[in-house]
């Protein structure tokens, strides 16, 4: 037997493979089955009953044949009453139907007793726009209420935990964040209890939420009960623009998508990548944004002038002029490379370096799940252009730091320039000579390779704070000043990568899509397990 | 001789006064009239009625910052709009606004030049004034005074020669150009409008055409020249074409009352003849007056009653009717002349 | 469909007719009734659909009634309307509204009176008043934040106290 079947929905024939339910199935045609609870990555609860289809089977004779009907075709016997979608597995000959008549009416009915306890208070909520409970009202609502008693009240601002606030009104009994936190997230904390129009989602005191994956049952939820104590209140989803990126705060390299308006990035989200992250996201990565907005943020390029004896702000010809003018008088030039920068400014610094180019390990404690112990998100991408640990070493006067702070105090002693390229103030940036304002992961183009030996593609979400330069764009124009290279935009620069590095051969940013591309296989040497040993060191022949 | 300086200057400085304190409230008048006839109320608020409007115009336009665009010939920008004011206050020298004052013993000439000459030295200077709109349209090197200024050409010249026609059967019948002899033949006899009208019609549509004002006010055209020639003036600057257009209106209205409605005169005693006494004197002046302003009048009556004239309609009526009509008219009044009063 | 030009007669292509017309016709509008409003002192009559300068209003326990949901910045058609939200603080009566504006900028620069904010407002919190003359002598001064907005709405007791039982 073959290991798909073939069915029927809406009229439309579908090949689905065995065990895939109709909410999936329907999918593969581009039909949208409205569902509450179901989830692809959880366990199937079936209790919203909102994904209700019409199914029905051929009919088989006494020889367990389907009988053929006098048109030819075989007679399809409906059952008497709908079935669940999420919870019906394909079969051979089924015909199912989403949209008829009886189908709508059913998700009506469903509609109106959801509604029949909610506050409505979308005004206050912060799912309102991308509420699950608004999207199908419109669809299968009434657009006024026939219930006059008395609404059930149920706590409403409960804290669940340090991040997430818990509204029991607006909960729609789905159970999504129950599983999740059972299944994925590994602590059983979530239940309902009491009973019918009662029945509350809570959890024992003392054991709210406290994993490192919270906040993804704030995603889940397909309405305004769970909300995110960092994004609560902060801003409408529909005015915040969708940008699809990658959290650059471990190797793992989970898709993400930043949310922004007017140049501020208000909340990040996991992005379904099944090779990477599934759904989920964990809450480190997650919360930490902040710094994209810091007030902070270095805006100006600026020289530590001798002569005033305070800083001097530079117009970037000026930054470009003298730094260029001071590199070329160095006997030699080290460079700190972060693994927290995109794989084509390693790539661009690697060129201005005479001496060692080095870049600084950033690790903590792995989880077996999402967080990985390399906390930077592009290890993988500076071993491949060719960095590597240890104490910037050779012959040099002049010291270039992209992004990284911790300098050895005998290297400082001896240099004649430090030039710093970063986003906020450091301990770098104090001592430095000349300090160039570099653009977070969310202002850039650019890739990161993750432990996993994937290249993925960052989309700049807002423009540049201030006057601050894409740090490729930089490192770009101090090449140039140079005369060490001539790259007018970062499709240029990647296209010099992928001439020179063989691991990258025959791929340009457009090839690589919003999924990113997996190279493992292109390289000889992958320890994912290890946290900092992510050895790039040689690199596999091109089949 | 210095009492005759000193008596010019007095009266010179008595017309300007009077003049400009006319077109002043000739301002005004335009705008009650055409609120009034609009059912609005028109300028209230400056004084008791709004009567001191016109000095707040006067003051706004002094304080207005004078702006000379950059790209202007500085020159002639500048003197266009004095050259569209002067020849206005010059012409009505040569105009009689009263018949005489006897003032201790000495009769006084109810005018500042009694030219033998007076229509002529009147229609060499009006035809000055088109030369101060030509300059600042062509000065200001801006596309819509340059319109301006061509349009005002072409108009102020084919009107100037049905003025300068229309008007000859009128000497032809007094047989003499010192405007004076003219008053006083109609004090005389009877007011000219009576025995030429064809010649009263042509000289009161030229005039209209010769002070630019609607139906024939092509040159400023708000609606398609934005404001044609005193487009780039702001100021005083555009304060003395305002005042131009108004002081020829009134040199005009002044020009008409003598040749056709019998000047300083009434048609019957004692104003049909010269003053002997001073009271008879002022009030000779206060009649032409009083005329001048009823044509003024009907001068604003006009311009917020009949629409601009499309341009090709105004050289046709100009050059295909006006100018065959006056000779036609020069013709007859000769013939009648000739055959019928001789 | 063709339609012929009138004939005219000799006497009327002299236009001497329609022109003695005209002057007849706007002469007799001399004397009529003005109908002039001496405005300062004479104050339009306004209806009640009026639309004017927007407010903001206070329920009748004083609760600011504005939840911040920022519809009407969102439905804004010249972005007028600029909407910070907040928290309503905890301790204070009407804290089981949650959410309110922290606050709350209309720019009556850009704003165009057209009233699709307060047609959207679920809250029933945003008014257009009567007050047309909206004048400054600052750019800032016309920025309307939210205190001026509640100081100009005051009070609209609607009746409903949506908020009181909830």
């Amino acid at each position: 037997m073959a290991d798909t079947v073939k069915l029927t929905i809406d009229g439309q024939e579908v090949v689905a493979p065995k065990g895939m339910n109709l909410i999936e199935a329907a999918k593969l045609v581009g039909i949208e089955v409205p569902h509450y609870c179901y989830h692809p990555k959880l366990s199937i609860a079936g209790n919203c009953r909102m994904c209700l289809v019409d199914v029905g089977l051929p009919k088989l004779g006494a020889d367990r044949k389907p009988e053929i009907g006098p048109d030819g075709k075989p007679v399809i016997v409906f059952g008497p009453k709908l079935s669940i979608g999420c919870n019906t597995p394909v079969a051979e000959g089924m015909v199912v139907y989403t949209r008829n008549e009886k189908v709508t009416k059913a998700r009506e009915g469903v509609m109106e007793f959801l509604l029949i306890n909610h506050p409505l208070d979308c005004p206050i909520c912060d799912q309102a726009g991308e509420c699950r409970l608004q999207e199908f009202s419109v669809d299968y609502g009434k657009g006024q209420s026939r219930f006059v008693e008395e609404k059930v009240h149920k706590p409403k601002r409960t804290p669940l935990g340090p991040k997430i606030t818990l509204d029991d009104e607006r909960c729609i009994l789905c159970s999504r964040c129950i599983r999740f936190m059972k299944e994925i997230a590994g602590q059983d904390c979530l239940g309902f209890v009491n009973r019918g129009s009662y029945s509350t989602l809570t959890c024992y005191p003392g054991n709210e939420p406290n994993t490192n994956y919270d906040l993804n049952i704030v995603d889940i939820c397909p309405v305004g009960a769970l909300t995110s104590n960092d994004f609560r209140f902060q801003q409408r989803v529909w005015f915040l623009k969708e940008t699809k990126s990658i959290c650059p705060n471990c190797a793992t390299g989970c898709n993400t998508v930043l949310w922004s308006r007017e140049g501020i990035v208000y909340r990040q989200t996991p992005r379904q990548n099944d090779a990477v992250n599934q759904c989920w996201m964990c809450d480190y990565g997650r919360l930490n944004y902040k710094f994209i907005n810091d007030p902070r943020r270095l805006t100006t390029p600026w020289v530590k002038s001798a002569a005033v004896g305070e800083r001097l702000s530079l117009t970037w010809p000026e930054a470009i002029h003298q730094v260029t003018d001071r590199l070329r008088d160095a006997k030699g030039i080290a460079v700190i490379g972060s693994a927290r920068a995109t794989t084509e400014e390693l790539f661009l610094l690697k060129k201005l370096a005479t001496a060692s180019a080095t870049v600084v390990p950033h690790t903590g404690e792995a989880d077996n799940f999402l967080l990985h112990a390399d906390r930077t998100p592009n290890m993988a991408g500076a071993r491949l252009v060719g960095f590597s640990d240890g104490r910037p070493s050779g012959e040099f006067t002049a010291l270039v730091v992209l992004g990284e702070e911790a300098i050895p105090s005998d290297v400082l002693a001896k240099l004649e320039l430090l030039m710093v390229i970063d986003l906020l103030p450091t301990k770098a940036t104090e001592a430095a000579h000349y300090v160039l304002p570099g653009v977070t992961f969310a202002e850039k183009r650019g890739t990161f390779i993750n432990a996993k030996g994937r290249i993925q593609r960052l989309n700049p979400a807002i423009p540049p704070v201030g006057h601050a330069w894409p740090d490729w764009q930089i490192l770009a124009a101090l090449l140039k000043e140079l005369g060490a290279g001539n790259y007018a935009s970062i499709e240029d620069v990647f296209a010099d990568m992928a001439r020179t590095l063989p691991a990258l051969a025959e791929l340009n940013l457009s090839k690589i899509t919003d999924l990113g591309i997996d190279l493992s296989h292109r390289f000889t040497q992958m320890n994912t397990d290890s946290s900092v040993d992510i050895c790039v060191a040689s690199v596999a022949k091109k089949p | 001789m210095i009492e005759f300086i000193v008596i010019s200057f007095i009266k010179i400085a008595a017309v300007i006064g009077v003049m400009l304190t006319i077109v002043a409230y000739t301002v005004m008048l335009e705008r009650w009239v055409c609120a009034w006839m609009q059912d609005r109320i028109g300028p209230n608020r400056v004084g008791p009625f709004g009567f001191l409007q016109p000095l707040a115009d006067g003051v706004k336009l002094i304080l207005k910052e004078d702006v000379l665009p950059h790209h202007v010939h500085k020159v002639l920008y500048t003197i266009g709009p004095t050259l569209v004011l002067m020849p206005a206050l010059i012409n009505i020298g040569v105009i009689p606004w009263g018949s005489n004052l006897p003032v201790f013993g000495r009769y006084i000439k109810g005018v500042i030049a009694d030219l033998d000459i007076g229509i002529l030295f009147i229609f060499a200077f009006a035809a000055l004034s088109v030369y101060g709109i030509v300059l600042a349209g062509w000065a200001s090197n801006s596309k819509y005074p340059f319109l301006g200024g061509i349009r005002s050409s072409a108009q102020m010249i084919s009107y100037e020669v049905c003025l300068g026609l229309s008007v000859v059967p009128v000497f032809m019948q007094v047989g003499a150009l010192n405007l004076s002899k003219v008053v006083e033949y109609q004090a005389a006899h009877s007011w000219l409008v009576l025995c030429q009208p064809v010649s009263f019609f042509i000289f009161l549509v030229s005039a209209f055409a010769e002070t630019n004002r609607t139906p024939f006010d092509l040159p400023e055209a708000e609606q398609e020249l934005v404001g044609g020639y005193n487009t780039e003036y702001s100021s005083m600057k555009f304060g003395m074409f305002f005042m131009g257009e108004y002081a020829a209106m009134f040199v005009m209205s002044a020009l008409m009352v003598t040749l056709f409605f019998g000047g300083w005169s009434l048609p019957f005693a004692p104003f049909n003849a010269p003053a002997t006494s001073l009271p008879v004197g002022l009030a000779h002046i206060g009649i032409f007056l009083a005329k001048v302003v009823a044509l003024l009048f009907f001068y604003v009556w006009v311009r917020w009653t009949i629409p601009r004239f499309r341009y090709d309609q105004l050289m046709a009526l100009g050059w295909k009717v006006f100018i065959p009509l006056t000779i036609v008219n020069i013709v007859f009044v000769g013939a009648v002349l000739a055959l019928v009063v001789k | 469909m063709i339609v012929q030009r009138p004939k005219l007669t000799w006497w009327e292509r002299t236009y001497l007719p329609q022109i003695l017309a005209g002057l007849w016709l706007t002469l007799k509008h001399i004397p009529r009734r003005k109908f002039t409003r001496q405005y300062p002192e004479e104050k339009p009559l306004l209806y009640g659909d009026y639309r004017g300068a927007p407010v903001l209003v206070k329920d009748a326990d004083g609760r600011v009634k504005c939840v911040s949901c920022q519809l009407c910045e969102f439905v804004c058609p010249p972005k007028a309307i600029r909407i910070t939200p907040g928290f309503r603080p905890e301790n204070r009566f009407d804290a089981n509204v949650e959410k309110e504006p922290k606050d709350f900028v209309i720019d009556m620069l850009r704003c165009i009176y057209c009233g699709m904010c307060e047609e959207v407002c679920p809250e029933e919190a945003i008014f257009l008043k009567n007050d047309f003359a909206i004048t400054g002598y600052k750019r800032e001064e016309l920025q309307f934040h939210k205190e001026k907005l509640l100081e100009l709405g005051g009070v609209h007791d609607d009746k409903i106290w949506k908020w009181k039982n909830k």
